[in-house]
């Protein structure tokens, strides 16, 4: 069991929500952050200023060296084989669009096929139209069932050789199902097809390890998982990193260039780092991923898949609400309050302290399949507590048209 | 105009629940298509016009209370009107939004909405239909 009251009391923000009797339930969308990390960003502000890999003096080394061991603490945080396998871009959705760029434009072609699914949130389905666009290669669906989730049946039943790539989320924004990621892998492997994981809303809640999962690529951000914002990861396995492409040409990423325009790039992860990167954000996510790893990413995951449960199991009690998502796992209730709208609901909880998300989450091809297109997610972290769920289940059982929109007058 | 909360209220819950000139647009009708990324409000507002007076409004699709209420309650007051009259209500309705001096007596319904501008998070929602109108209204006048 986590101690959350010693882990609330290292949330600045936590407290100050406190001092105003307000509730985060929004940790999807981004997370709050630990006291450490940001100590760690201010500390490279105050006391580290250097670029990086410029070391002929000893501050640049130092800050070298720190973004480096940034670099093998994320390898150890999902278990990769070489931190060379690591490369930081700005976020999640960067990771995406550069293995679609990288990899997916330089190796599709014609005839090829994209499975995907869809409940995927924009940043992984988007990037992957243009691939469609350029190449040629056609989109195709793994269909899903009724309630959104998956069954491993259904992606037999389109797998062939002509699928080149599978990009799914290992949990879907929306709706918190855990894909199983590592079976998927297993068939596509069987196809020769890559796996584009899309760890975003997984890699909070889940140990993850890339090896026993065999996954190619997973990307995810700093900042749903307690670091800085403009900080992402894309892993992708050293052989597939080293044949593709990067997204940006810039200084630090190639070893050198002629007059001629030869290029001659640096080896992964380098060579996808041009510019000068996020430093104090990746130094940031370091002591994130530190501040986890010291309570357990296995710790975590059980809190948080008995939060969810608990909170699932109350709002599942209440007749007045339709929770979309009753198999799912971990950390995300997708719902909506019988004959109210979504976002009437969610601005009346905000009136009441209750910060929630409202609307159709990124995922705008979802409603297809669960048949309504704005509902509510409530999403858990590590810092929130059975308390706040009564709370919002309190509230919840009491909504009315009237009072919402009183809330708004 | 004197108006509560409670009256408030029951105006917009009377809009919301039974919206008027609400429903599908057929291609008679000049429409534009208003959605926007940060909130859920999806719809459309079509006009016909007479010469310079506004024949007809309607407006389809999802929204919240704010948005199917405000965009109910403004298209009964710029039918029937002339293209300068609808245009000069939004204007009154903007500065209304704006928390500027504005012609309360003529936004009559409208003025449920006059304390809006206190919930930044629902200003979009109350002028995404008057934005749609607008539009239409500065199109049929200056053209494209």
């Amino acid at each position: 069991m986590l101690d959350v009251k010693k882990i609330r009391n290292d949330f600045p923000m936590i407290k100050e929500l406190e001092k105003k009797k307000a509730i985060y339930f929004d940790s999807a969308a981004t997370s709050f952050k630990p006291q450490c990390v940001i100590d760690r960003v201010n500390e490279y502000y105050t006391k580290e200023t250097a670029n990086i890999h410029r070391g002929d003096y000893d501050l640049s080394f130092s800050v070298s060296d720190e973004y480096e061991k940034a670099r093998e603490t994320v390898r150890k945080f999902i278990n990769a084989e070489s931190s060379a396998e690591i490369v930081f871009t700005n976020g999640a959705s960067s990771s995406l669009n550069l293995v679609a760029y990288g990899y997916g434009q330089k190796f599709l072609k014609e005839g090829d096929i994209i499975l995907s699914t869809e409940a995927e949130h924009a940043s992984n389905i988007l990037p992957w139209f243009k691939v469609a666009e350029v190449t040629g290669a056609t989109i195709e669906y793994i269909p899903l069932n009724k309630d959104g989730s998956f069954d491993i049946e259904n992606l037999k039943k389109v797998m062939s050789d002509k699928v080149k790539v599978i990009t799914l989320a290992h949990v879907s924004n929306v709706l918190g199902y855990i894909m199983p990621i590592k079976e998927i892998a297993k068939i596509a492997h069987e196809y020769n097809a890559v796996v584009v994981c899309d760890g975003a809303q997984s890699i909070p809640h889940i140990k993850t390890d890339v090896r026993d999962l065999d996954i190619d690529f997973l990307c995810f951000s700093s900042h749903k998982v307690l670091g800085p914002s403009g900080v992402g990861v894309m892993y992708g396995k050293y052989e597939l990193l080293d044949k593709m492409d990067p997204f940006m040409l810039g200084g630090g990423s190639n070893a050198r260039f002629d007059i001629c325009g030869n290029i001659l790039l640096k080896n992964p992860p380098f060579k996808f780092e041009a510019g000068t990167p996020c430093v104090e954000g990746v130094l940031g996510f370091k002591a994130a991923l530190e501040y986890l790893m010291d309570i357990g990413m296995e710790n975590v995951e059980a809190n948080d898949r008995m939060l969810h449960k608990y909170f699932m199991d109350e709002i599942t009690k209440l007749d007045n609400v339709e929770v979309y998502n009753k198999q799912s796992e971990t950390s995300i209730v997708t719902f909506n309050v019988k004959n109210i709208f979504a976002q009437d609901v969610a601005c009346y909880l905000n009136s009441k302290g209750i910060y929630v998300r409202s609307g159709n989450h990124c995922a705008k091809i979802l409603l297809n399949v669960i048949g309504v297109s704005e509902t509510i997610r409530a999403s858990l972290y590590l810092y929130n507590t059975k308390e706040e769920i009564d709370y919002l289940v309190e509230v919840l059982k009491g909504v009315t048209l009237q009072k919402c929109i009183e809330a708004a007058l | 105009m004197m108006i509560d909360n409670e009256f408030k209220r029951a105006i917009i819950m009377d809009h919301y629940s039974k919206p008027h000139n609400k429903g599908s647009i057929d291609e008679s009708y000049k429409s534009v298509h208003m959605a926007s990324d940060s909130c859920i409000d999806d719809i459309t507002v079509g006009m016909k016009f007479d010469n310079d007076i506004v024949k007809d409004v309607r407006f389809d699709g999802v929204g919240c209370t704010i948005c199917i209420s405000s965009t109910s309650i403004m298209s009964e007051l710029i039918k029937g009107k002339s293209i300068d009259e609808a245009l000069k209500l939004i204007d009154e309705y903007y500065k209304m939004i704006d928390e500027k001096p504005y012609d309360e007596d003529a936004l009559e319904e409208a003025n449920a909405f006059n304390t809006l501008s206190k919930q930044a998070n629902r200003i979009k929602c109350g002028t995404i239909g008057i934005k749609a109108m607008n539009i239409l209204l500065r199109e049929e006048k200056y053209g494209k």
